[in-house]
């Protein structure tokens, strides 16, 4: 059966470490990672990608747009 | 963009294979500059910028929108968003954008204004602007304090709302009551569309994309002015981290400022829902 899996690419300079997408995400996929970027923030990363549906809300929420989703089927 | 804290998922599928053009659902709309915004970790300022500049290229306007920035943390709004802007002195938005809007009849004029601009200094302003019925799209950001300036008592802030001037929390005794002032403006004739939305879920913000949409489209039809108010957060200004104020909101702004269409029509009829 054709599952829906998902991925998404944080733009990790950009991201301010909010946690809005990782409170948006209804699969806990994001997290915020131990590392910090150059501005110092800890920033949002794929913690379990394998639970990613592509659903897209963790992009509609991030205030800083630094999240782009990718979503297609595997047979 | 790094890629490098992507790992295999499971199956045969790798990450690899998801990130690729055909699979795109969601990116950074071209309308947005590279420019990194200035604004706190997680305001929703950002998100707001965001969906307008989605809406004004999708809708292509871009050539023909004029933004007005307000005294405020979206005084920079020209830095993040690739279309022509000017820059209001405080609360006077919406009689800039007046000006605009009737020499340049074909243009889509819209003001960015947060609570203290609006509905304080500019509440005169804002009045007569849609009363007059001006063919502009207002966006209304009621965040309840004054954030760029530190958090002082706006006329949104709630009853019992701490803030730097009301460290005891706002006495209506002494300060008034917090104002609607969005139900106000949907008492005027001018206006056509009038509604109050938020920004703190997903489900929210596609809410606020439709209802911009509708608003951008009553001003491109001239059907009035159309005022949208976002209840947002300041996280800084609540001293709140952005998660506990989006739930703040939820469970506190939202009560008194409930959500919803207010007026739906066209200028000079008073069918109110």
């Amino acid at each position: 059966m054709a599952r829906v899996i998902g991925a998404v690419v944080v733009d990790k300079e950009e991201c301010k470490g909010c946690s809005v997408c990782v409170d948006a995400c209804p699969h806990d996929v994001l997290a915020l990672h131990f590392e910090v970027n150059s501005k110092g923030y800890h920033y949002s990363y794929m913690k379990s990608p394998e639970a990613c549906v592509g659903c897209a809300n963790c992009g509609v929420v991030c205030p800083d747009t630094c999240i782009t989703v990718y979503r297609t089927k595997a047979s | 963009m790094e890629l490098k804290e992507v790992t295999k998922t499971e199956g045969t599928m790798d990450i690899q294979d998801i990130l690729k053009p055909e699979n795109l659902v969601y990116q950074k709309t071209k309308l947005l500059t590279d420019t990194p915004m200035h604004y706190c970790p997680g305001c929703s300022h950002g998100v707001v910028h965001k969906i307008l500049a989605e809406l004004i290229d999708e809708m292509g306007i871009q050539e023909r929108s004029v933004g007005v920035a307000p005294v405020g943390c979206a005084v920079f709004a020209y830095n993040y968003i690739d279309i022509d802007w000017q820059e209001a002195a405080h609360g006077r938005a919406p009689a800039v954008a007046t000006g605009i809007a009737r020499v340049n009849p074909d243009a889509f004029v819209f003001t960015y204004q947060g609570d203290g601009d609006l509905a304080s200094i500019g509440a005169a302003e804002i009045m007569h602007a849609c009363n007059r019925g001006e063919n502009i799209l207002v966006v209304f950001i009621n965040n309840g304090i004054y954030g760029m300036t530190g958090g002082q008592m706006a006329p949104t802030t709630l009853e019992g709302m701490v803030t730097a001037t009301t460290p005891y929390g706002r006495n209506t005794d002494l300060n008034g009551y917090p104002m609607r002032i969005t139900n106000l403006i949907a008492q005027l004739p001018g206006t056509s569309y009038v509604t109050r939305q938020a920004v703190h879920t997903a489900g929210g913000v596609r809410k606020c994309k439709r209802a911009l949409k509708k608003a951008i489209q009553n001003v491109l039809d001239k059907k009035g002015t159309s005022f949208v108010e976002v209840v947002s957060t300041c996280n800084s200004g609540w001293k709140l981290s952005p998660v506990a104020a989006n739930k703040w909101m939820e469970e506190n702004m939202i009560p008194y400022y409930p959500l919803g269409d207010m007026k739906d029509s066209v200028k000079g009829e008073h069918s109110e829902n």
